[in-house]
């Protein structure tokens, strides 16, 4: 095992994806020259050229389509889109042509594309730039959408979407990208079907997903000391969900808390906490709560912004709620 | 040739300049010591833009601008504590804080924004001439956005409805050759921005957006123009920044050489000389202009240290009107 960042990790399973086949290519805002947004594609465009780095213009609608048409083509593209909240622009493309080509024509033309993009807040960027919007993207019939809260998974999830026919959607949360970890290097690609425990526990189930993972671990540590064992799940994919996980978990602990960093109305934990009363109802002992954000744009001071985000100390008095 | 028409009129541009660009080297400073946060997209060098642009609008008519927005809202009026202090996120600023520095309104300079989302502001710029073209207001909306929107379906779909409708707006492209790390010739099959904004039946000039007397001449013209009712026009500013695009940036995509052959045209120093040069300038009338202005900024830190952040409890105000408050 080696150390290192997220962001280098995403590098990593770029750099590895890019000399596996050579129908892969990147394409993006700035993915080039200027080396990444997040430098996740530094060094790309010296080691690959610039056919297989590709700088786009300014124009998420066009190049997330044009990652369709060339997926159709026989391609296998990787479009970054530098935000979530710029991928907006291009919703159309990936609603109305991406999720829906396979189905609408039939079954004879699948959509082979991979669409990696930033979300989420934490960094005083406000409300232009801080969404979390992968939940909206699960709601779609026709696509993947994963979270890679690790450095195994930031590089692993990417190699792994690669071998889908069909669109992935992968939501790197921006806070992650310094994060240090552990990769687990006999593990190039990795399972895109299942939920992970994270840490096990009997008394409560944590669900979370990406950047919201390591304050539900870091609210589980604070609950050990008080005798509380938490289990803390990590969905990785949220569509198609591992509910199968979920209700085992739920099923030993009798209690759960979903995370969601997202706003709380129509939230993914709204969907999680309505497949646990589908699924595992009579094991519960008390309803399912969610810690989600504050139904606000994400405002652009320290105070405010933690204010409206998931933190571990909300999520430890939801677990005390529960516990009674 | 543009020329200065007296001294107080030479100095007024020359304090406006002044004035974005000390206020901005500031925030980098207070950036570096923690006090601002996020993203901090530094106008330096484009100076001359907003400063022989903005007074040529009156109060009545409406601004749109983008994340990079300092430099407008200094010289349309807001004041630099209330400037400050939203850099700083606390609750004197003149979006209470919320916004920061990619996010200035101020209401009652008519001034929308402060939009981060590149090209954004186009539409909203549409609305707000139609609304007063359905008013039958003599109002004029100037919108400002960099080159990089130019690549945007925004732009084009703005254009050819603000012309379709012939409304009063004045689109102003700030072309400092850059997109992020883009450079124009990289991300445009046509470099030549104006004549985009002709092929959709407007009229449109470039400019020498170093030369503060060419933008101020271009943009009074342009601005009277769209108030007589002749429909939407469009100005090409050719500007350069000559600091990063944001605080965080290796600037891989250009060289420093290329950097200090346009720092030559520095638009402050090269207007000094030629206010030097009519004698309209002196050495006092300098330092007077430095001193006030260092007084200004230092007033306006003082402000934004002491003034109190918005409480938490505030959080959702405003997310509706008060009325239907739901959450
Ligand atoms: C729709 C959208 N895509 C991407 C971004 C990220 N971004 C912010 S500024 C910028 C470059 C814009 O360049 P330009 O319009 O020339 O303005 P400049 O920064 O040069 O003033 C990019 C890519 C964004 N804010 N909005
Ligand atoms: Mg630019």
């Amino acid at each position: 095992m080696t150390k290192i960042t997220y962001r280098e990790a995403v590098r990593a399973g770029l750099r590895e994806a890019l000399q596996r086949d050579l129908r892969v290519f990147l394409m993006g805002e700035d993915v080039g020259q200027y080396g990444g947004t997040y430098a996740c594609s530094k060094g790309l465009l010296e080691e690959f050229g610039p056919e297989r780095i590709r700088d786009t213009p300014l124009s998420e609608s066009t190049f997330v389509g044009a990652g369709i048409g060339a997926a159709l083509g026989g391609m296998r593209p990787i479009v970054e889109v530098m935000t979530v909240n710029f991928s907006l622009l291009a919703l159309d493309q990936i609603l109305n042509n991406a999720a829906t080509l396979r189905h609408m024509s039939g079954g004879q033309f699948n959509v082979p594309l991979v669409v990696r993009m930033a979300t989420g807040a934490g960094r005083q960027v406000a409300a232009q730039h801080s969404h979390s919007l992968e939940g909206w993207y699960a709601h779609i019939p026709g696509i993947t959408v994963l979270t890679p809260a690790t450095v195994t998974d930031a590089r692993g999830m990417l190699l792994a979407a690669l071998q889908e026919p069909d669109p992935v959607f992968i939501f790197e949360h921006a806070y992650l990208y310094s994060m240090e970890g552990e990769l687990e290097e006999n593990r190039p690609v990795v399972d895109i079907s299942r939920a992970a425990v994270r840490r096990p526990g009997k008394d409560v189930s944590l669900i979370t997903f990406g950047g919201s993972l390591w304050k539900a671990l870091a609210a589980a540590t604070q609950l050990a000391q008080e005798g509380i064992e938490a289990e803390v799940l990590d969905l990785r994919v949220l569509r198609p969900l591992d509910i199968g996980t979920i209700l085992t978990s739920v099923r030993k602990t009798h209690r759960a808390v979903v995370i969601d960093e997202a706003w709380r109305t129509g939230s993914f934990a709204a969907e999680v906490a309505a497949q646990i009363m589908e699924g595992a109802f009579y094991d519960l002992d008390a309803p399912v709560a969610r810690v989600c954000s504050e139904e606000v744009p994400i405002p652009y001071p320290k105070h405010l912004e933690e204010a409206a985000l998931p933190q571990p100390d909300k999520i430890v008095k939801a677990v005390r709620t529960l516990l009674g | 040739m543009s020329a200065v028409r007296n001294r107080e009129h030479g100095l007024e541009l020359l304090r406006h300049m002044l004035r974005i660009r000390r206020f901005e080297e500031r925030a980098a400073e207070l950036y570096q010591l923690g006090k601002i946060h996020g993203f901090l997209h530094l106008y330096i060098g484009e100076e001359a833009v907003a400063a022989g642009s903005i007074p040529s609008f009156t109060n009545e008519d409406a601004i749109v601008a983008t994340y990079r927005e300092h430099g407008h809202a200094l010289v349309r009026g807001t004041s630099m504590n209330q400037l400050m202090a939203e850099l700083y996120g606390k609750a004197a600023g003149c979006a209470r804080g919320r916004g920061g520095s990619m996010h200035f309104f101020d209401a009652s300079r008519r001034f929308y924004g402060g939009l981060a989302i590149v090209a954004g502001g186009l539409p909203v710029a549409v609305g707000l001439a139609l609304a007063d073209k359905m008013h039958g207001r003599k109002r004029v909306t100037g919108c400002y956005f960099g080159d990089g929107a130019v690549a945007e379906g925004e732009f084009h779909e703005s254009l050819n409805l603000a012309a379709l409708w012939k409304l009063p707006v004045l689109f102003l492209c700030e072309n400092n050759l850059y997109a992020m790390g883009t450079a124009l010739a990289r991300h445009q099959s046509q470099p030549d921005i104006a004549a985009k904004a002709k092929a959709y039946a407007m009229g449109a000039d470039t400019v020498d957006g170093m030369d503060v007397l060419a933008v101020e001449t271009a943009t009074g013209r342009a601005v009277e123009l769209v108030r007589n009712g002749n429909g939407p026009y469009f100005l090409e500013y050719r500007t350069y920044r000559f600091r990063a695009h944001s605080m965080y940036d290796a600037e891989l995509y250009r060289t420093k050489d290329e950097v200090n052959e346009w720092k030559r045209r520095d638009p402050i120093a090269t207007f000094e000389q030629t206010l030097r040069q009519a004698r309209l300038l002196r050495d006092e009338d300098f330092q007077q202009i430095e001193a006030a202005i260092a007084t200004e900024i230092e007033e306006a830190v003082a402000f934004a240290e002491a003034a109190p952040w918005e409480p938490i409890e505030d959080l959702n105000k405003d997310v509706c009107t008060d009325v239907r408050r739901t959450t």
